[in-house]
């Protein structure tokens, strides 16, 4: 057989046949470590297609760019899957880094693409030509260059890669605000009047929402007006702003506007090694950092090709089962803040993740930023008495709260008639905007990458993917309820048959090696699909390391859920969406 | 019914009303404390516990699992004449891990000899940019710098400390981490005593010691 170059295996028979099905269009990536597909650029969009229709793979994830600056080639990276499960398939385009460098955009084949392009084009400068809002995204309008580009330097720029040589062993210290030309005041060019100054981008903004005078059937006009949501508003669980037309009281137009929260964590990533980005990881979805890090860490392994100890497995379930608990006890009770119920629902659940935390702390040192998986394993073992707090708090308690839970809401008839029949998102909409996690479960498509394509040690435990069929807010609400019990089960089975032994396959080091290749890993965070993609050149320091959050790519279906609904409802339908900002803007 | 769901859930209300005030009353009953004792905070935290269990900072204070981690500080020895043994080698590697690079480590060479000096010269960790991984005591060779539990440090100014600042006595670590310092005081003991047996076995006599967990 003539499989491609794939050190996973993971190349099914159909997808061999995308290269006897393209000749000369499609070649299999031969570089060792690497695999998938390069594509023609000018046949994407048509090899595209058979992908998706041909192959099945209708749940484009991932879309990413990579700088290989020293080959001077710009590359586009894709990841599809079927929601069937099962592996996925990874195409790339490749172009010259001449500027423009230009791709076709795939957003009438996957509207789910939409935000993840602009990403690209704002952190790479890749244009997709096509696009019909290619603005950018997490930058601000204005901003010069293209910060992911391995030649642009910030503007506290010290050297490429950590460690830093000024540290030691002669360590000159500054403060970093020292290098600020502002110091702690700002300084405006002359002639500038803050009144006057329009930004540049939002002039592009409004004009997507174009605003219009409709003139209704009885002969009257109404004017379409523009409002703007956040990104100070306490339902936007952060800095979101959604800029929304209005036609009366319904929603006809919506653009959210992202990046209020951006640090630009694949930089960050980039010059780190790959041991210093596990913190930074605790930083995105800052209720999950165990989810974090066990996607960046599963991510790792896969390039390094080393096992996990046995007892550290159990233990990732555990804690990232726990997290996942506690996120969706945090999501119920900030969901019914948002509806109006204040504070009752919200302490509730706050309490049983205040018990969580405990444990978090116990075995990490930290109640948000654990920081507790290392390559290979986890840092420490969990102590017997926590060991017999994991197992009071499963066994004894968080069954009964979270029946308690259920009991105090699900039969409200107030909660019922606030979201009962409020349409979300059906599935097939679902699908096509990449949309994953609870929102695509309630939406009545079983997808469970913990089912779908296992990852750790999902594939010994006995659970049910929850899935609810409807799609409206009561199923996007219940699903979260199903979804706690089923982490309870698989928790119990975890405690029980959780080994002894070693708790990391690896010596301890603080720097690892890493053999050049790419990999993708991706978990089931409580959010949705928590994607990493890391290339590695063999150095300390990854070569590209890109984050596929869940929030953000959720985010892109936000137009497509709200046009057409009220006004009232788009805090309920925002907060379904379950978004972290620090995770969505990075 | 309508309303009946509205009903069950004032149930559930009222029952979390009940339960915080009637167990305030079954500790009074058998005479114990539930309020600002360490008996009473442990039950709080508990899985047991019902009802509101709210820990009225600052008043009452959760126990610190041994593990909490907060800013670094470097650990030294006290001698008996009062002077500081530094565990620092100045070996760098704290400096080198640092995810946020907020490590400063000044080494010096001895005038004399011209060799470099184990004891860093200074040591700075910039405490507002430090993001309280643990990576630089997780790493150290030396078990020189750990991790802090104190975590009321806010200031007017910025936090630079200083090797001043950041010193302090193994009594104190022992303090904060009993478990952690009494594995580490083993695990060096037993090096020692391979040491000692090496010594002893390159002298003639032979017998290999096996190394202690």
């Amino acid at each position: 057989m003539t499989a491609p170059a794939s050190p996973t295996g993971t190349m099914s028979t159909s997808t061999l046949d995308l290269v006897a099905r393209f000749p000369g269009i499609v070649t299999a990536d031969a570089r060792p470590a690497f695999s998938g597909f390069i594509v023609e650029k000018d046949s994407l969009i048509e090899v595209a297609t058979a992908i998706r229709d041909e192959f099945g793979f209708d749940l484009l994830t991932a879309v990413t760019g990579v700088d290989y600056f020293p080959e001077n080639k710009m590359e586009v990276v894709y990841h599809a899957y079927k929601t069937i499960g099962g592996p996925g398939l990874v195409f790339k385009v490749q172009v010259p880094r001449v500027d423009p460098v230009e791709v076709p955009s795939l957003i009438h084949l996957w509207p789910g693409v939409d935000l993840q392009e602009r990403e690209a084009w704002d952190l790479l400068g890749i244009k997709f030509t096509g696009h019909p809002d290619l603005r950018r995204i997490l930058m601000w309008e204005g901003f010069e260059g293209h910060p992911l580009r391995k030649d642009w330097k910030e503007g506290f720029y010290e050297e490429d890669t950590k460690p830093f040589k000024s540290r030691w062993p002669d360590g000159q210290f500054y403060m970093a605000e020292d290098k600020n030309p502002f110091k702690d005041n700002l300084t405006f060019p002359t002639n500038f009047d803050p009144e006057k100054w329009i930004p540049e981008g939002d002039a592009l903004l409004y004009g997507a929402l174009a605003r219009y005078t409709v003139k209704q059937e009885d002969g009257m006009s109404t004017d379409r007006i523009v409002i703007n949501m956040g990104p100070h508003h306490p339902s936007t669980h952060g800095v979101f702003r959604a800029v929304m037309t209005l036609d009366g009281e319904t929603i006809v137009g919506l653009k959210p506007v992202l990046g209020y929260l951006h640090r630009n964590h694949d930089k960050i990533g980039e010059r780190n090694t790959y041991l210093q980005n596990i913190p930074y990881t605790d930083r995105l979805d800052y209720f999950n950092s165990m989810s974090n890090n066990f996607g960046y860490a599963i991510t790792v392994e896969k390039l390094m090709k080393i096992p996990v100890a046995e007892r550290a497995e159990y233990i990732r379930v555990i804690v990232a089962e726990l997290s996942r608990i506690q996120n969706h006890l945090v999501f119920i009770g900030t969901l019914l803040n948002d509806l109006g119920a204040m504070y009752t629902p919200s302490l509730y659940a706050f309490e049983e993740r205040e018990l969580i935390l405990d444990i978090f702390e116990a075995v990490s040192g930290a109640r948000m930023m654990c920081n507790y998986f290392r390559f290979g394993g986890v840092v420490r073992d969990i102590p017997d008495d926590v060991m017999q707090k994991i197992k009071n708090l499963v066994f004894d308690r968080l069954q009964a709260k979270t029946d308690e839970l259920d009991r105090m809401l699900t039969e409200n008839e107030v909660l019922i008639s606030r979201m009962k029949g409020v349409p979300m998102i059906n599935a097939e909409d679902a699908i096509k905007f990449s949309v994953t996690g609870p929102v695509l479960r309630a939406a009545g498509v079983p997808y469970d990458i913990r089912r779908a394509d296992p990852y750790g040690i999902y594939d010994r435990f006995d659970f049910d993917v929850a899935v609810r069929p409807n799609g409206d807010l009561m199923d996007n609400y219940l699903i979260r309820i199903d979804e706690i019990r089923q982490s309870l089960r698989i928790l119990e089975q975890a405690i029980k048959q959780i080994p002894q032994g070693p708790i990391n396959s690896q010596k301890p080091a603080y720097q690892v090696r890493v053999p050049a290749g790419e990999a993708y890993g991706r978990i089931e965070s409580p959010k949705g699909e928590l994607g990493y993609y890391v290339v590695s050149n063999g150095k300390p320091n990854p070569w590209r390391y890109h984050v596929r959050p869940a929030s953000f790519v959720n985010v892109t279906a936000l137009e497509k859920i709200c046009i057409g609904t009220k006004i009232a409802d788009f805090i309920a339908l925002l907060g379904m969406l379950d978004m972290v900002m620090g995770e969505c803007d990075r | 019914m309508y309303g009946k769901g509205i009903l069950k859930g004032l149930g559930v209300t009222l029952k979390r009303y009940w339960n915080t005030y009637w167990d305030d009353i079954v500790w009074w009953v058998q005479g114990k404390k539930r309020y600002n004792s360490p008996e009473g905070i442990a039950h709080r935290s508990s899985s047991k516990t019902r009802g509101i269990f709210t820990v009225q900072f600052p008043e009452e204070r959760l126990l610190l699992p041994e593990e909490a981690r907060y800013i670094p500080f470097l650990v030294y020895n006290e001698k008996p004449d009062g002077e500081k043994e530094i565990l620092c080698t100045s070996c760098g590697i704290c400096a080198k891990v640092c995810p946020p690079q907020c490590i400063w480590i000044v080494r010096s060479n001895d005038p004399v000899t011209g060799r470099p000096v184990p004891e860093p010269t200074e040591f700075f960790i910039d405490a507002d940019i430090c993001m309280n991984c643990g990576f630089c005591s997780e790493y150290c060779p030396f078990d020189a710098i750990k991790m802090d539990h104190d975590f009321e440090i806010a200031s007017y100014e910025r936090n630079v400390y200083n090797m001043e600042k950041l010193l302090k006595p193994a009594s104190y670590y022992q303090s904060i981490r009993p478990e952690n310092f009494a594995r580490e005081e083993a695990d060096r003991k037993a090096k020692e005593a391979v040491k000692a047996a090496k010594a002893a076995a390159a002298g003639g006599a032979a017998a290999p010691a096996t190394p202690a967990a």
